[in-house]
């Protein structure tokens, strides 16, 4: 059951559409990393926006997704579909295998385990022959004359335009999967468990039983993501994929756009890629730093001057207009 | 003998982490926020040690003082610029602040400086080393760790013994009833930001005499600092210090046993086996 179907639709749609009216690459590159952004930030709401839990590891997930596809096609050849899915397999045996040890802490003491994780994940890829350790991997190109359906097997194209459509459906089934949860046995379980571990726990819910569940469809949801960026850009190394900026960025653009809510990370996705890809562009080519201290400084504005979250103001104009708003604020647990 | 040598520069270093730990704790412990900027502050002290060099000839010891002063202000025009709006704010706003800050300083830093690495060659404490019984200590990882001890000792007393210290300790333990007992919160926050700077500050400087000084150098070591506070529990001196000694030796000890490439595995590794015994870090309650 999925409520508000309409706005949901809406904003697919014009995803959907938007792309068809402009030629221009770094419209698609936007909306890709967009797309794959929002799609993280599903991921990452579930256990953090959901269950309460702070987690600053996300990058592992993303990493492990990335690097499982890539490695099993630079090495044998296999279509980076299958490594997609095997990908979001290991991410979730890892989150599991985390998850254990992790959940019996609170608060930031959590938090700082995941980040402890994901930067252990990347010390052993640096030094791990196999996956090409700090060198990174370079994904073999295949023919630019290959036929579409060729192309779509081994997930490379010529122009960036199915690339949004690729995105564009694993977000939607993302978004869809997330709503569903939400309103699901699941989704209050977890809602319950975020406002008070103990209650929960009297109220006869397994608090670790379904964190653990939301750990592991998150990291699925990362793995996937991972994949698709990874033969997006074609080329991956430890330090970029399993560092703490992505992490960070995930959360930046969820907690920004309005967490625990699932409009939440594609609102925040539509301010803060664009606005990143706009200033690297515009100011990124000198190598001087600038666009990246000039986003810094944004988002110290944003923060110091909506620190509610851009949905607090959608939650505004939607109750100026007679409308409830479209859903809570989520709190977080962060006190240890 | 080798193993002597490698605890020995294990807990040197410690020290220093220890101090930059110190600095985090405090602002974490009092003001529950987690200060991703805590290493461009590290970045910004070394900088400035760096510049007084090269600029004044001020030898990095003699520049301390600037430093600490310099990472004091930082400190107090970060907190009423920026952490004052976020602190009320729900949830993980103020840590968002703190890392766009943090983003913002390293990359104002390439701007200004360039990502070149830099190096203090000839500081009154380079080249020199002392040996004792077989291990040989560099002059500059002793007077480091020494500052850093004493810096620590002090912040302690500071905070255990006189009337600030104990203002802020009723701060951190609950805002309202300190409030209350006329004690100008809003004034503690500050301070305490600025003290926080002052340590990582006074770290900065003492660093700059063995490491390379580049935009991200803080990077590394404030990700190692949130480990060592948390190791030591939110807002425990004492933990930071013990937290800084045992990451030192793990770092240390775990380059030499397993390679260099996996000491850091190892010590974010130490962390999650400590935090199954105390979840809430050696010294928290």
């Amino acid at each position: 059951m999925v409520k508000n179907k309409k706005v949901l639709l809406i904003i697919i749609l014009v995803l959907a559409v938007a792309p068809l009216f402009t030629k221009a690459k770094a419209v698609h590159n936007a909306i890709i990393l967009l797309l794959i952004f929002a799609t993280l930030g599903e991921a990452w709401n579930l256990i953090t926006g959901f269950a309460g839990q702070t987690s600053f590891g996300h990058a592992a997930f993303f990493g492990i997704g990335a690097y499982t596809s890539a490695v099993i096609f630079y090495r044998y050849g296999i279509t980076p579909w299958l490594g997609m899915i095997l990908g979001g397999f290991i991410a979730s045996a890892v989150a599991a295998v985390m998850s254990y040890p992790c959940f019996r802490l609170k608060g930031h003491y959590f938090a700082i385990a995941t980040l402890a994780v994901a930067e252990i994940i990347k010390q052993v890829f640096v030094s791990w022959n196999y996956v090409e350790g700090a060198t990174g991997i370079s994904i073999p190109i295949i023919p630019r004359s290959s036929y579409f359906l060729t192309r779509l097997f081994y997930l490379q194209f010529n122009d960036k335009l199915p690339w949004v459509y690729i995105c564009l459906v694993l977000f939607t089934a993302a978004i869809f999967l997330c709503s569903f949860l939400e309103n699901s046995k699941m989704g209050y379980y977890l809602k319950a468990i975020r406002e008070s571990h103990e209650v929960a726990e009297a109220i006869g819910i397994n608090p670790a039983n379904y964190k653990l569940y939301a750990m592991i469809i998150s990291a699925f949801i990362s793995a996937l993501c991972g994949s698709i960026y990874a033969q997006y850009i074609l080329y991956i190394d430890p330090f970029m994929m399993f560092s703490l900026d992505i992490s960070m960025k995930i959360v930046l653009l969820t907690v920004l756009g309005g967490i625990g809510n699932i409009y939440g990370p594609i609102i925040g996705a539509a301010i803060f890629i664009p606005l990143s890809e706009f200033t690297r562009i515009k100011l990124g080519g000198s190598g001087t730093g600038i666009d990246l201290m000039i986003y810094g400084l944004l988002i110290v504005l944003i923060t110091c001057f909506h620190p509610k979250g851009v949905i607090g103001i959608v939650g505004r104009i939607a109750e100026k207009f007679g409308r409830k708003p479209t859903g809570g604020e989520g709190s977080i647990e962060t006190v240890s | 003998m080798i193993i002597g040598q490698i605890i020995a520069n294990g807990i040197l270093m410690g020290f220093i982490y220890a101090l930059v730990a110190v600095g985090l704790t405090l602002t974490w412990g009092v003001m529950d926020i987690i200060n991703f900027a805590h290493g461009e502050f590290l970045m910004i002290s070394m900088y400035t040690a760096f510049w007084m060099f090269s600029l004044f000839a001020l030898d990095p010891l003699g520049a301390l003082p600037v430093c600490i002063a310099v990472i004091f202000v930082l400190g107090v025009i970060t907190y009423s610029g920026i952490i004052k709006r976020v602190i009320t704010a729900p949830g993980l706003t103020a840590l968002l602040a703190t890392f766009g800050f943090s983003m913002f300083l390293k990359n104002l830093a390439q701007y200004l400086w360039t990502p070149n690495y830099r190096y203090i060659n000839d500081a009154f404490v380079s080249g020199k080393s002392i040996s004792l019984g077989g291990i040989v200590i560099g002059m500059p990882q002793i007077v480091a760790a020494l500052a850093s001890i004493i810096l620590t000792i002090v912040i302690m007393a500071f905070m255990d013994r006189t009337r600030t210290g104990k203002a802020i300790q009723a701060t951190a333990l609950n805002k309202n009833t300190a409030l209350l007992m006329g004690i100008n919160t809003e004034k503690m926050y500050a301070i305490t930001f600025g003290l926080s700077g002052a340590c990582v500050g006074a770290a900065g400087a003492l660093m700059a005499t063995f490491f390379p000084i580049y935009p991200a150098s803080g990077a590394l070591y404030s990700v190692i600092a949130f480990v060592i506070v948390a190791l030591g529990g939110f807002g425990n001196i004492k933990g930071a210090l013990f937290g800084g000694l045992i990451i030192g030796l793990t770092e240390a000890l775990g380059g030499f046993f397993l390679g260099t490439q996996f000491k850091y595995a190892l010590v974010f590794l130490i962390y999650l086996i400590v935090i199954q015994v105390r979840p809430k870090g050696l010294f928290g309650w």
